[in-house]
């Protein structure tokens, strides 16, 4: 609650802030890997930070995307990966890299400010559109550009000895500096589309364990890691200062990737919102990064036996037909996961539509429905072909 | 300046209309209370022990645990009270991921989903914890109250669960397990062990439920489940209607169940007090009477008949006089007239036909009801055209299953 009472000054502190820091353009120190502990501000790792007015990468910081991202409340994300130097991460066809220890990812949670609106503290824009994100328009690597984007959070994930610890930082008010948050936040926003029609609701950032409910890869050994620098999430284009290139192919050439085949012969997910390609693929891609990182046969959703990852089986694996195990209330009176043909006999997407506690699904990261997400899915399922009697 | 005010004093207000809306209930104290405990989960290591005041404490968002052999104490479950009424993020009360794990003398009340999930937990310790959704029973309610799953040695005595969507206690896919001395109320199940190893269920009470003590083998997961022990329980009166959402598995429990065998191979119910079901006191049945069997939704290895399964020395009053839906009610009247009950013992009828005997499984693997107590045989198979009350078929004895023994315990 302090922090909502804090807002209201939110925007005379950042115009001054704004106007101080463009003042004196800061000194940039190298990036910095802390083996233990917890750096009270996201800046004491120097990876991305408030300069002036843009969110700032670090040398040798390098911005990445993902083929099909998870959804999160419709935020827009500046992924980043730095390694010390002369380290490298193996290459791996399906799990994650296996990243040298000092590695330092970081994901920032932000939002496009609305079109023609004033800047205010909890007004955002629901837009897939990311050209005013940054400060060239065109590449991630150039920055976020503060007076078009609003931020949330940063994430940091890093690799350290005895494996990867997960840390939430919190951007205040003036947009100046985000601070550890190890119990997380909940704050309300307000999504505000191209068309003027709002949808209040609460973002929530995770607490530390919260955080392990997505990345831990194995529920046996607790193990945790990044979810997206997979070789079919990160095999594709990305615009870089110097020109397009190819993800894995750019991290080769900068030292931060070896073992990586040909791009071609890489695994490669679809871009979901690419309607130029096969629905089965989309909807495969859309439900891998958002609901196999617990519906996997060691994920934590493995107490369900259902298994939405991109390899699984199109069959009783994958929900078709399959009777609900532990759904409770979340089956909304459906009896199946996956129905054939019949996207509103399935419980797939209501659980999807549903964006209540104890029903919707991913049970975590997102408050807000995702409409489009829910249309590519029910779309997959009423093409997809069969019954549940045969 | 004048217009710099003026935009400070819109924001002011635009702030305070804001706050007015949110979501969030909670008070200062309770934020700082819960800021408190969240640190103290993340912070938790071998040997923590996280003290829960008493109090009504009002969380919005899910206690987290992944360190193991931590225990969390509070001073009684009707005094040290997590009320998650207000939850934002979760959906469980708490959910635990550790080994050597021990919750007792707290509450938790109205999660938006499960109460306490344990996933995957070794030496588990659930003693004097109450989860409750104090709303009644509601389809909205959480699923389940007390829910260990993929867990071995679980120790589950002296709690209570009351007014679970799905079941109250749910034991799911773990391995040796004792729940003792627990109450279940205005639950849908009151008490369910499900695909799971070895569990003593003893001294419990469940009564105003839809079904009270439920051993359940669902199909397509990682273990099939076998070998429990029913007994010293009093299964009374549960006689809820039925307020789970369709299509969860106890769904299909009909109002008026004392203790349904479902599925599931060695159980042995005895020394139990079970009266006043209205559907039957107990009910022996098959994956096919539950509706959910289809083919290609069903692993072909999963085994959906009921098998060795031991009824002896309970102690059986009223129930059956009022079976749960159209069909049950027409076969009741049918047979027993509009004042008749139904024995005490209702089976499905279905059996595995490719190795029956005579017309009987193999000796190891029967149906056995000692003590004169009659069973209807309710003819599912046939679509219940030849329903029967028989004695005969189920005098048989099996081999006594052995005492579980937990390193907790």
């Amino acid at each position: 609650m302090n922090r909502s009472r804090s807002l209201p000054v939110y925007g005379l502190v950042l115009l001054i802030a704004a106007l101080a820091v463009g003042a004196c353009a800061r000194e940039a120190r190298p990036p910095h890997f802390f083996p233990n502990g917890r750096p009270e501000k996201l800046s004491d790792w120097q990876m991305v930070y408030a300069d002036g007015g843009r969110l700032a990468l670090n040398t040798g910081v390098v911005a990445y995307d993902l083929n099909t991202p998870l959804f999160s409340d419709y935020a827009h994300k500046l992924r980043t990966v730095w390694m010390p130097a002369g380290m490298a991460a193996k290459y791996d066809a399906d799990a994650t890299f296996d990243f040298p220890v000092g590695t330092v990812i970081t994901k920032t949670f932000y939002y496009p400010l609305p079109k023609g609106a004033a800047r205010s503290a909890t007004a955002v824009a629901r837009t897939y559109d990311q050209s005013a994100d940054f400060v060239d328009h065109v590449s991630g690597t150039s920055g976020l550009n503060l007076s078009q984007v609003h931020l949330i959070e940063t994430r940091v994930l890093v690799r350290r000895e005895q494996g990867w610890d997960a840390l939430p930082y919190v951007w205040n008010a003036a947009q100046t500096e985000a601070e550890l948050s190890r119990t997380g936040d909940v704050m309300p926003l307000e999504l505000v589309s191209d068309d003027g029609s709002r949808e209040a609701f609460t973002y929530v950032v995770p607490n530390e364990n919260q955080c392990a409910g997505c990345h831990v890869v194995d529920l046996k050994t607790k193990t945790i890691a990044p979810i997206g620098p997979k070789a079919r999430h990160l095999n594709r284009e990305f615009v870089y200062a110097n020109g397009s290139a190819n993800q894995l192919v750019r991290w080769t050439e900068l030292g931060y990737l070896t073992g990586a085949p040909t791009s071609a012969t890489a695994p490669r997910n679809a871009n979901w919102r690419d309607t130029t390609q096969p629905i089965n693929a989309r909807a495969r891609a859309y439900l891998d990064i958002n609901c196999g990182h617990c519906h996997n046969p060691k994920g934590p959703a493995n107490t369900t036996s259902l298994d939405l990852t991109v390899s699984a089986p199109a069959d009783r694996h994958l929900g078709m037909c399959k009777p609900p195990v532990a759904a409770g209330r979340g089956t909304g009176d459906h009896f199946m996961d996956i129905v054939p043909g019949k996207p509103d006999d399935s419980i797939l997407p209501y659980r999807m539509t549903s964006s209540e506690p104890g029903v919707m699904m991913p049970e975590q990261g997102r408050n807000t429905t995702h409409h489009e997400g829910v249309a590519l899915i029910r779309e997959w399922i009423a093409e997809w072909p069969g019954d549940c009697i045969s | 300046m004048r217009k710099l005010s003026t935009v400070i004093l819109l924001a002011l207000v635009a702030g305070c209309a804001k706050e007015g809306g949110s979501p969030q209930a909670l008070t200062a104290d309770d934020l700082a209370f819960q800021k408190t405990l969240q640190e103290e989960f993340l912070d938790a290591k071998p040997g923590t022990v996280i003290e829960i005041p008493a109090g009504l404490h009002a969380l919005d968002r899910v206690l987290t645990l992944r360190a193991n052999g931590v225990t969390i104490r509070g001073v009684g479950s009707g005094k040290s009270i997590l009320s998650f009424k207000n939850e934002v993020s979760g959906p469980e009360g708490m959910l635990v991921y550790a080994n050597d794990f021990t919750l007792e003398h707290v509450a938790i009340e109205d999660s938006k989903g499960d109460g306490l999930k344990i996933n995957d937990g070794e030496n588990i310790t659930i003693r004097d914890v109450r989860v409750e959704w104090t709303g009644g029973p509601k389809t909205t309610n959480g699923a389940y109250g007390i829910y260990p799953v993929r867990s071995k040695n679980i120790l589950i005595e002296d709690s209570a669960a009351i007014g679970a969507s799905d079941a109250g206690i749910y034991v799911g896919q773990s391995h040796n397990v004792i729940v003792r001395r627990n109450r279940a109320e205005k639950n849908v199940a009151g008490i369910e062990i499900e695909n799971t190893i070895g569990a003593d269920v003893y001294e419990n009470t469940a009564t105003g439920n839809t079904g009270g003590i439920l051993v359940f083998n669902m199909p397509n997961l990682a273990q099939a489940g076998e070998s429990t022990r029913v007994f010293h329980n009093k299964s009374l009166a549960n006689n809820l209607d039925n307020f789970a959402a369709k299509g969860a598995a106890v769904a299909s429990v009909p109002a008026g169940s004392g203790v349904v065998i479902n599925s599931n191979p060695k159980v042995e119910i005895f020394d139990n007090d079970i009266a006043d079901n209205q559907t039957a006191n107990v009910i022996i049945s098959s994956y096919f009477s539950t509706n959910y069997y289809n083919r290609p939704g069903v692993d072909p290895k999963y085994d959906p008949y009921p098998r060795a399964i031991y009824v002896y020395g309970n102690r059986f009053h009223g129930g059956g006089d009022s079976p749960d839906g159209v069909e049950l009610k027409a076969l009741k009247v049918s047979m027993f007239g509009l004042n008749g009950h139904f024995p005490d013992v209702l089976w499905d009828g279905y059996q595995d036909s490719k190795n029956l005997v005579n017309g009987l499984p193999p000796a190891a693997e029967r149906i056995c009801v000692q003590n004169g107590v009659e069973v209807l045989n309710a003819d599912g198979p046939d679509k219940y055209s030849h329903p029967k009350v028989d004695t005969a078929s189920f005098q048989c004895e099996l081999p006594k299953l052995a005492a579980i023994e937990l390193p907790n315990s």
